[in-house]
């Protein structure tokens, strides 16, 4: 591992990596603003519109929400070990626990789906022009509040398809094993935008299923 | 404690404050559980920027780099909802 040499613009190994670091940190901040400008109107509406946005919260499935919650806190802590793993020579364990994160990620996506699924049945999911046959007392409101709901989970679920297609990627990379120190870098940087995606999630889970009215 | 056994102590209390969380929303509904609900993301946010994220261990630059992002956040925020729980 020591023998191995920075790229060409870097005078060591140590300033690559922190440089790598800022990067992905700085892109996740632009990552922050994109998903704050949601939050910051899902809030404005949230605060108009108190009695609708309760009601209509009630409607999501809590079970199936902390579920998947359970799943990426889980994936978390699969890529934070699977960086310690790769970090200290591990490549096994590293492959293993990386591919447990990307079934995790999956496993994700596929109860989400079938979330979806289930509103469309039952008259819920307002996009495309589909018919919203919502049974509570202010249709018109709850209707934005599902618009949040689809906009929200929809944009998180895309980057946890950025986030599996570049696992996938890294887990790769990892099996032919060629450059550990560079592969570590980048185990460490793409474990640095799942958390994010964790971290964001927490939020929409918050936001959308808890603050809900009795 | 070594690092897994931190990660896994992490993980544990992230299960624990989703718990609390969740159980709070469900059962008392109302501005107050909303409001622990929260407290509850936040802290879950915490500790996995802390710990999973490795900003524990970050050095000082990194840490400016992430607060100003929460900065920025915090202004955006902040300023719209001034107007409208205020009016």
């Amino acid at each position: 591992m020591s023998d191995a040499e920075p790229a060409e613009q870097f005078d060591d190994l140590d300033q690559q990596k922190h440089a790598n670091l800022m990067g992905m940190w700085l892109f996740l901040a632009t990552e922050l603003l994109l998903f704050g400008g949601l939050f910051a109107s899902f809030g404005v509406f949230r605060i108009m519109h108190p009695e609708t946005f309760g009601e209509a919260a009630s409607h999501l499935s809590v079970s199936l929400g902390v579920a998947n919650t359970v799943i990426l806190f889980t994936s978390g802590l699969t890529t934070k070990l699977a960086d310690e793993a790769v970090e200290a020579g591990r490549r096994g364990l590293g492959l293993a626990l990386l591919l447990g994160t990307i079934a995790l990620g999956l496993a994700f996506l596929v109860i989400k789906g079938f979330e979806w699924h289930h509103e469309y049945e039952i008259g819920l999911m307002p996009v495309l022009g589909l018919p919203f046959e919502y049974p509570g007392a202010d249709p018109r409101n709850a209707r934005l509040f599902f618009n949040f709901y689809y906009a929200m989970t929809g944009l998180h679920a895309a980057h946890m398809l950025i986030g599996l297609g570049l696992l996938s990627i890294i887990a790769l990379l990892l099996y032919r094993w060629r450059d550990p120190p560079k592969i570590a870098r980048q185990v460490r940087i793409s474990g640095l935008y799942w958390a994010f995606v964790d971290v964001i999630w927490v939020f929409v889970f918050t936001f959308l299923y808890l603050l809900r009215s009795g | 404690m070594n690092s897994w056994t931190v990660s896994f102590v992490v993980w544990g209390a992230l299960l624990l404050l989703l718990a609390a969380s969740t159980a709070t929303a469900v059962l008392v509904a109302g501005p107050m559980a909303h409001a622990f609900s929260l407290a509850c993301a936040l802290a879950m946010a915490a500790l996995i920027v802390t710990w999973f994220m490795g900003l524990r261990t970050a050095d000082g630059l990194l840490r400016v780099f992430a607060l100003a992002a929460v900065f920025w956040l915090a202004l955006l925020i902040a300023l719209t909802l001034a107007d409208f729980l205020t009016r």
